[in-house]
């Protein structure tokens, strides 16, 4: 009873992966955008890190290391983000969302379908950055070590509840919310942490900056570049506040739903 | 079956404590103009709207708790729901027969299409298809997972006589078949009458009256079924909540 319950599960996550990935596999244009903001981005900070080092002197290798390794694991967060968000927009714009939601597909499914296109559209985008990063920098972002993988995991996840906020957002306003798929993130940026340490923030802005994930992860990324130790209880704060922001996300599309179902919000959205 | 449903959007009543059922293997008629609540009430039965009040039981389950073990029975088909247009028609029935877990996908599409005339279609993107190949390809959509239950919203709105007919005529081929049950909800008379054994007449939220093409035509003293609409429409008759 249960293996075929997940099988059938597991069929409709992939039959809304396919949809998406049918669309990139024809369009090498639309492959191309994903990868062109932070190829673009890791130029222009590499250069800039490049400047810096020359004239930095002894310190330079570390400050060009937490520099690119800010810049490509936000780019992490940034594109998980905008994976989700978007994706779900590419449903609402081709107006389909009535035809999803009276499929047996559950909104778990949606939202799981949902986070497996944002990792391949994340992939799609932050590798191409960081072989370049190695290519024209020598910054080879693996020789983090296996750490890479939490400090990844942790960022994903931040960009994927963020996103849930923003899809929720979508359900109670409409189309008319779909600004705030890409620039969402890009207001939590100063607050992340993700260049500078958060002790550099006003003390009043601190407790913003400590309730959310990333800003434990570059706490982290920094530790481990100057120090060369693992900082475990930002790992834990990290892992800790994302399981919290992931629930409230969950609890709130959950409630967005159904009131876009008790306001027929799901057949007339994109119209 | 519907008892009692309801559905309210703040001070306006959409539709207004409706009971009925649908006989298995029957198509049943939504007969109503404009605003009558007919795709209130097709929104309700698919789950995709929460009735104010009322119950829906739909192949022995109740919509309210257990919708998708119905919903994996059931399809629909609407023109003003659309199917992603960059997608191929293949690739668009493929996502469907993946949501639906339907087996043996290629050969399943393949038959689709031969039915309803889509073999040249397949590698077309949806958007470049006319009106009535969208239509049919929505009707190959809504057939994928051959559903025991299957609602119509307006299948042949914006069609041409002739592609209308074509879908009515498969329609009616298709049922005769298959055994399914279909609810249609049109404002297009003549297909009312030709395809329905069975019409509730909607008019603002609630049925106004019900029966048979041949019982309503005898009721009101008329030859088709518009003037009996246009009576109802008009307030030529005293309304007869049945």
């Amino acid at each position: 009873m249960i293996r075929p319950m997940i099988r059938q599960s597991a069929r409709r996550i992939w039959g809304l992966l396919y949809r998406h990935l049918v669309l990139y596999r024809r369009s090498w244009p639309r492959l191309l955008e994903l990868a062109y903001w932070p190829t673009l981005t890791i130029l222009i900070w590499g250069f800039t890190a490049s400047f810096f080092a020359s004239r930095v002197g002894s310190t330079a290798a570390v400050l060009s290391g937490m520099l690119l390794g800010g810049v490509l694991l936000w780019e992490i967060t940034l594109r998980s983000q905008m994976g989700v968000a978007i994706s779900f927009l590419e449903e609402v714009w081709s107006r389909n969302l009535g035809h999803v939601f009276v499929s047996p597909l559950r909104p778990w499914e949606l939202l799981a379908a949902l986070v497996a296109i944002s990792v391949v559209r994340m992939l799609i985008g932050v590798l191409p950055a960081v072989l370049l990063a190695w290519v024209l920098y020598t910054y080879n972002l693996f020789a983090l070590g296996p750490v890479l993988i939490l400090f990844a995991l942790n960022l994903m996840a931040m960009g994927w509840w963020v996103s849930l906020g923003v899809v929720s957002l979508i359900l109670r306003h409409g189309a008319g919310a779909e600004a705030l798929a890409w620039s969402v993130l890009f207001a939590l940026t100063p607050f992340s942490a993700v260049y500078y340490p958060v002790s550099v923030l006003p003390a009043a802005v601190r407790p913003l900056a400590l309730a959310l994930p990333a800003a434990h992860v570059f706490e982290g990324l920094r530790a481990l570049l100057e120090h060369g130790t693992i900082a475990w209880g930002h790992m834990a704060w990290a892992c800790g506040l994302n399981a919290a922001w992931l629930g409230a996300a969950a609890l709130l599309f959950m409630a967005q739903f159904r009131a876009a179902r008790e306001r027929g919000a799901l057949l007339t959205m994109g119209e | 079956m519907a008892t009692g449903l309801t559905k309210r959007y703040g001070m306006t009543l959409a539709v207004d404590d409706i009971d009925f059922a649908v006989p298995p293997g029957q198509t049943v008629g939504l007969l109503g103009g404009n605003g009558a609540g007919k795709t209130t009430t097709i929104a309700m039965l698919l789950g995709l709207l929460i009735p104010t009040a009322g119950n829906i039981r739909i192949l022995g389950h109740d919509m309210a708790r257990d919708r998708f073990a119905a919903l994996a029975r059931m399809n629909f088909s609407s023109p003003y729901v659309a199917l992603p247009q960059r997608l191929s028609v293949a690739e668009n029935l493929r996502v469907y027969a993946h949501l639906y877990d339907v087996p043996h996908t290629g050969r399943r599409i393949a038959e689709l299409a031969a039915e309803l005339d889509l073999t040249d279609l397949l590698d077309r993107p949806a958007g470049q298809l006319s009106a009535g190949q969208k239509t049919r390809v929505a009707l190959a959509k809504s057939l994928i997972n051959r559903p025991a239950v299957l609602l119509l919203d307006e299948p042949t709105a914006s069609l041409d006589p002739d592609t209308g007919d074509w879908v009515r005529s498969w329609l009616e081929r298709y049922r005769a078949e298959s055994g399914c049950t279909i609810l249609l909800a049109s404002h297009n008379m003549a297909e009312v009458e030709r395809l329905c054994s069975h019409v509730l007449v909607m008019k603002r939220g609630r049925i106004v009256d019900r029966g048979s093409p041949a019982e309503l035509l005898a009721r009101y003293g008329r030859d088709d079924l518009e003037e009996v609409f246009l009576d109802i429409a008009r307030d030529r008759v005293r309304e007869t909540v049945t």
